[in-house]
């Protein structure tokens, strides 16, 4: 079952890392669904 | 003297107001006389559709005297309404933005209401009853065939039936399609389903986050469906054994199991819908995802129509040309549609790698399989497994 834990593990680390690429580039869901005139917080 | 000049000036005041106000009566249209009012027998009159006389009041006024549109000093020209109106409606109006490009030329997007409606009406509902009635006949199916036992027990001799990096490929993408489908169902029905019971802060709250895990997910998904293509295509092509799979039925029902390698007809139609809806869910995704920056569905139509598929269907040829709102329309009613056939494979999957085969599980979890289960299910790959074996053992120690 170790493999599956480290899958899991693994999925959980891409996603993190992407979330934060994708703000970097600019292409956060926020960035791209919302405008200046979208009170975001 | 002071004093006197400070009274004078406060009659001429006085004089000049008490002037004034008969100006401003006059300049003023006068007022209704009561017995113009509308009364209640005008209302009445009008409810029983008579016709009552107007009033001055309805017609005194700034819009009344205004020049009529169609004029020439009207408000637009000469133009009647109905063409600035279709214009935008149709996509044909000069419309010029300082900012947004081609999506914020859209002005009024036609066919949005149909995509709306589609989607929290026949799409949902239609995708909901299909994985019930899935579900549905999975239990009716356990309930007649019961659980497929592996015949003559178990060995308690195992053989390795996937690799490590093979484990971890299935469950990157098992993990993530499972977070993704939990995720995706929220943000589907969420709105129409769960919103009117948990409030609209709640679900805004769920939105949110459902969204920022669905968007970051799809990249393990996508690099699992990748791994798994390249571990696994070459054990996947068909073969002609997978005719005698097809003519046993599989061996769904009785106890007769008809021989396979490493996949069997049934595993290799379940990789291959994974691979092709998998990549087809994560084209439409990444549009998504990049919004308005790649168009699938303008190019896909036009083959389509060039193929004449619409017209084997029966429907008129598909639209080409679409507004940017409308590519990212149809990429989400398409990653709906692909994911819905997703999860129902998915879920007919986990059954019989569950409780539907004994020593199924077994393969994925600790990678070793029973002997026997292996004999049942995938002969000819023992066969092959037996040979390699041999082989690897004469080389080890060739004979003399």
């Amino acid at each position: 079952m170790r493999a599956m834990y480290l899958a899991f593990a693994a999925t959980i680390v891409i996603g993190v890392v992407a979330h934060y690429a994708l703000e970097q580039i600019g292409y956060s869901s926020q960035d791209r669904y919302s405008s200046d005139s979208v009170r975001l917080d | 003297m002071k004093l006197l000049e400070r009274l004078s000036f406060a009659v001429l005041m006085m004089l000049a107001l008490t002037l004034a106000a008969p100006a401003q009566e006059v300049a003023a249209p006068p007022p209704a006389p009561v017995t113009e009012r509308q009364t209640l027998d005008d209302i009445l009159a009008r409810q029983k559709g008579e016709s009552a006389a107007r009033h001055h009041r309805d017609t005194d006024s700034a819009a009344g005297q205004a020049e009529s549109i169609g004029g020439q000093l009207g408000t637009l020209g000469g133009a009647s309404d109905s063409d600035v109106w279709e214009a935008l409606r149709f996509g044909t109006a000069d419309v010029k933005v300082s900012a947004g490009g081609a999506p914020a030329r859209v002005v009024m997007q036609d066919r949005g209401m149909w995509w709306l409606t589609f989607r929290e009406g026949r799409l949902s509902n239609w995708g909901f009853f299909f994985w019930i009635g899935l579900v549905t006949f999975l239990v009716i199916f356990y309930l007649l065939r019961g659980r497929i036992m592996v015949s003559g027990g178990l060995s308690g001799i195992k053989v390795v039936r996937f690799t490590a990096i093979e484990r971890f490929a299935h469950w990157m993408l098992a993990g993530s399609l499972m977070l993704l489908g939990a995720t995706g169902l929220l943000l589907l029905f969420g709105r129409t389903w769960f919103m009117p019971y948990i409030g609209k802060d709640i679900y805004a709250t769920i939105a949110h986050y459902s969204k920022l895990v669905h968007n970051n997910v799809s990249w393990a998904f996508m690099l699992g469906l990748v791994l798994v293509f390249l571990f696994w295509v070459h054990h996947n092509v068909p073969r002609r054994i997978d005719l005698t799979w097809f003519a046993q039925g599989g061996g769904i029902f009785g106890n007769k199991h008809p021989p396979a390698r490493k996949f069997n007809a049934g595993q290799k139609i379940l990789f291959w819908t994974v691979i092709l809806l998998g990549a087809s869910v994560s084209a439409s995704g990444l549009s998504l995802i990049f919004p308005f920056e790649f168009n699938l569905f303008a190019p896909t139509f036009a083959t389509l129509n060039d193929l004449g598929v619409p017209a084997l269907l029966g429907m008129d040829p598909f639209p080409t040309q679409l507004s940017p709102q409308e590519e990212m329309q149809f990429a989400q009613l398409w990653h709906v549609i692909a994911s819905f056939g997703l999860m129902a494979l998915t879920t007919a999957h986990i059954y019989i790698g569950t409780i539907g085969m004994q020593g199924a599980f077994h393969a994925m979890g600790s990678g070793e399989v029973d002997l026997n289960w292996a004999n049942d299910h995938h002969k000819l790959w023992v066969e092959e497994m037996d040979e390699k074996t041999r082989r690897l053992a004469d080389k080890v120690s060739p004979a003399e």
